[in-house]
């Protein structure tokens, strides 16, 4: 009986697997077959995305793009593992690190004392956002995808409005640039320095701690069951003793409070300033990784690597006189081919174990029946 | 009757149509062998009208203009079913939305009907002009198949009756020259487990009270519709109190208001001398209520979660699964494997997902799920329904065991025989009232159906005519 189980585990973690490669694979087919038709040779544009993808410079560039990333996953994997999709995800960071970016430029405190501050005014920002959306949807039945998203244009709009000379913001000396005042260089992030190869984002031990509260909280607590059970049947787990209400507004806030962190890294660990030219669109960008990690803490990293890696390698391939537009393919192929191959996956993994179940249970009946028969 | 309407395929065996022997691999091939099904849960877009409804999926036959619409007409007209075309589903009540299904299958041209347990959700007089309905169709030529477990409605619409015991045909029967309780004998048999307890158990310490509990919901239109009124009853300890009904007439509601998933207007619950009118669903799950549901797949279980996850759950907070706020995953397998042990749930392991195990091993599960903690009072909501014969047994034994050690049990369910061969005290519920009360010792399954459509109230003596 041992046997059986551990062979379907195996099976299971097979599938898990086969869908996501799955996806890769019919991207990369796919982007080959674009690059065919541009009229230009896909082999050596591969060949020159493998080699500069993983050149040591890359390679910092690729970890620092994926610690934002990441964050912005987790988040997105939050609302799904509840069945809430929460698009708001960009507004909440975007929100959140300006808030943060003008406590930071404005404290004096000694930065031990700072960045923890600016930290939580970020996670308290993108978790007062989302719960907008939360309570309005367990208070008044609004789905959290349409508040959400007008909760993205209202940020998009208070960001605009405060950032302008005169309200929280400055212009720069001589510059043309308005950014909020630059945190003093005592609240910097700590980073390692790599030599050549540029300076590796301290954020990224952040990033995996928040990955490693993800899954023991989601896994190992009862909150984290409870959470799950509302994401898998509301109906069960309302009768099992979950108020389902409480547990929406809840894990939105908490989505929103990891989404205040996606913008922390740039932050901290590079810009230093919010200005207009910070990153948008990443909470976008945490749908699609969060698709295709499959809600999974090492799947998200691992989806989070390759946005980095296709972002880095694509960019260079403009060099090679390829088009750039060639990184859209392939993200989009990518996302598209992870939510059918998972679906086609889970099908199959159901149907194969419940007849996998079938026919292990009758032969355990044919079995008693003939030792019956011999006794 | 899956198998005739090709959702599911036979081992062996024929099926012949007009003469003919057919395969039916799909419910696509059923129709156009002539054969239509009613479900018992009617599958209609409530959003839509009644012949946008009709023509929906066989758009093909008649076009979805006036042609279909004069079809629909016709077909109404000729089988007196009363249908108008253009109003919304949504506006229909039951009863007219039975009869948009049987047009439906009607208008994609079928010969033979089959009706799933149509009466479960009807009143005494929607019965009738089913019956009406159902006669029409027969006098034009059509073959109705009638499935029900209420004899009298077989006994008054068919012209031949076929028992069915745990899959297989015991008997044919003619309506004219039978009695029900010829009937109910062939069902049962005498070979079969009963549900029979045989000595009482009942204590005088009460163990949960409810009284006056109301509950108003307000529909669509924003009328307000009482679905409990003035409900009071008393379980003591090792009492099984049945409640019969027909479905729908607010067992459900009443089954969630006891477990909190829905907060009455009024009135007071009492576990256990504590008052739990509205505390949160899993305080009462806490304090001792064990819960098998209704709907096993909907509030019972997590279908794609393994084993152990569903041991959990509804009592994540309990030992063995957790300890402070922290799962204790190795402990929950460990009694998961216990539970697949004494329960005798059928499954190669605890790491498969619930949705493999057949309904009767999901229910054991669910049971042996509940009985772990000690509970003090079980709500058992049709306990046994979609089970196979040897788990229904294994069921009513568990209950029977937990009663003698003084487990007070709410008892609903749709299966007459049962609710009297298992309860110490009978009550029958009728559109959100507790109407009638009967002796389950003495009382027969007629008897309490005449109170189950509201034709007889106040307490049920048993009568040698069978006539109040």
């Amino acid at each position: 009986m041992n046997k059986l189980t551990s062979r379907i585990d195996k099976e299971r973690l097979f599938l898990g697997l086969a869908a996501p490669v799955l996806a890769v694979v019919a991207a990369l087919v796919v982007t080959a077959m674009v690059i065919l038709a541009t009229g230009k040779n896909p082999g050596p544009a591969f060949n020159d995305m493998l080699t500069y993808g993983f050149a040591s410079d890359s390679q910092v560039y690729i970890l620092n793009k994926a610690t934002t990333y990441y964050l912005a996953g987790v988040s997105v994997a939050i609302g799904f593992r509840m069945n809430l999709f929460n698009i708001g995800v960009d507004g909440q960071y975007r929100l959140a690190a300006f808030f943060a970016a003008v406590l930071g430029g404005a404290l004096t405190v000694p930065g031990w004392l700072a960045v923890p501050l600016i930290l939580i005014c970020a996670m308290a920002t993108g978790a007062l956002w989302a719960a907008i959306a939360g309570i309005l949807k367990v208070t008044r039945g609004v789905s959290e995808v349409i508040s959400t998203i007008m909760l993205n244009s209202i940020a998009t709009a208070i960001i605009a409005y405060l950032l302008q000379p005169g309200k929280l913001a400055q212009l720069q000396q001589g510059g043309t640039v308005v950014a909020t005042k630059p945190l003093p260089s005592s609240s910097h992030f700590f980073g390692i320095n790599t030599g050549p190869a540029g300076d590796l984002w301290g954020f990224i031990f952040v990033a995996v701690a928040v990955g490693i509260a993800y899954w023991f909280v989601l896994g190992r607590t009862r909150f984290g069951y409870d959470l799950r059970t509302v994401g898998q049947s509301e109906s069960a787990a309302a009768a099992s003793g979950v108020s389902v209400k409480k547990m929406i507004a809840t894990s939105m806030i908490i989505s929103g409070a990891v989404a205040g962190l996606i913008g922390m890294p740039t932050l901290l660990n590079d810009s230093y300033q919010f200005s207009s030219d910070f990153p948008t669109g990443i909470g976008f960008t945490g749908i699609a990784i969060a698709l295709l990690g499959r809600n999974n803490p090492i799947g998200i990293a691992l989806g989070a690597l390759l946005w980095g890696f296709l972002e880095r390698t694509t960019n260079h391939l403009e060099f090679q006189g390829y088009d750039k537009e060639i990184l859209g393919v392939i993200q989009g192929v990518i996302v598209l081919c992870v939510v059918i191959a998972y679906e086609v996956v889970r099908r199959y993994g159901l149907k194969r174990q419940q007849q996998k179940v079938g026919a292990e249970l009758a032969a355990q009946a044919a079995a008693t029946t003939k030792k019956q028969e011999v006794a | 009757m899956k198998i005739l309407y090709g959702m599911q395929q036979p081992d062996e065996g024929t099926i012949t149509v007009g003469g003919e022997q057919v395969v039916l691999s799909n419910p696509g091939d059923a129709i156009a062998r002539g054969i239509g099904m009613v479900h018992q849960h009617f599958m209609l877009a409530d959003n839509l009208t009644v012949l946008e409804n009709v023509v929906l999926g066989a758009e093909k036959l008649y076009g979805i203009g006036g042609k279909a619409r004069a079809k629909i007409k016709e077909i109404s007209d000729a089988y007196g079913l009363n249908v108008r075309p253009d109003v919304l589903v949504e506006e229909l009540g039951v009863a007219d939305r039975q009869r948009v299904e049987i047009l439906k299958v009607l208008y994609r041209g079928a010969k033979t009907l089959i009706l799933d347990e149509p009466t479960a959700v009807l009143v005494p007089q929607e019965v009738d002009a089913l019956f009406d309905n159902l006669r029409e169709l027969k006098a034009e030529g059509l073959t109705v198949i009638f499935i029900s477990h209420k004899l009298g409605e077989v006994l008054s619409v068919a012209d031949e009756i076929t028992v069915i015991r745990r899959g297989t045909t015991v008997g044919t029967a003619e309506p004219s020259k039978t009695t029900t309780k010829q009937l109910a004998e062939m069902m049962v048999g005498s070979e079969l487990p009963t549900p029979e307890t045989t000595e009482s158990t009942v204590t005088d310490v009460p163990m949960l009270k409810v009284d006056g509990l109301h509950l108003g919901q307000t529909d669509l239109e924003g009328i307000e519709r009482i679905v409990l009124d003035q409900i009071s009853f008393t379980i003591h300890k090792g009492e099984v109190l049945g409640i019969a009904g027909v479905e729908g007439n607010g067992q459900s509601e009443l089954v969630e208001a006891i477990m909190g998933m829905r907060d009455p207007d009024a009135g007071v619950i009492t576990l256990d001398d504590a008052d739990i009118s509205h505390a949160p669903t899993r305080r009462r799950r806490e304090s001792g209520i064990g819960y098998i549901p209704e709907d096993r797949h909907r509030h019972g279980l997590l279908l794609e979660a393994p084993l152990w996850e569903n041991r959990i759950l509804g009592h994540v907070t309990e030992k063995p699964n957790s300890k402070g706020g922290l799962l204790d995953i190795k402990a929950a397998r460990a009694d998961t494997e216990r539970i697949v042990e004494a329960y005798d749930v059928r499954t190669p392991g605890i790491e498969v997902t619930a949705a493999s195990l057949s309904g009767g091993n999901q229910q054991k599960l669910i049971v042996g799920r509940e009985m772990s903690h000690n509970p003090k009072l079980l709500i058992a909501a049709h306990p046994t329904r979609g089970v196979d014969v040897g788990a229904q047994a294994a069921i009513w034994d568990y209950i029977r065991e937990a009663r003698r050690e003084g487990l007070a049990v709410l008892l609903i369910s749709a299966d007459l025989d049962e609710l009297i061969g298992l309860s110490d005290t009978l009550r029958v519920m009728y559109r959100g009232r507790l109407v009638a009360d009967a002796d389950p010792a003495t009382i027969t399954p007629e008897e309490l159906g005449s109170a189950m459509t509201g034709a007889a109230t106040g307490h049920l003596e048993h009568t040698e005519d069978d006539e109040r």
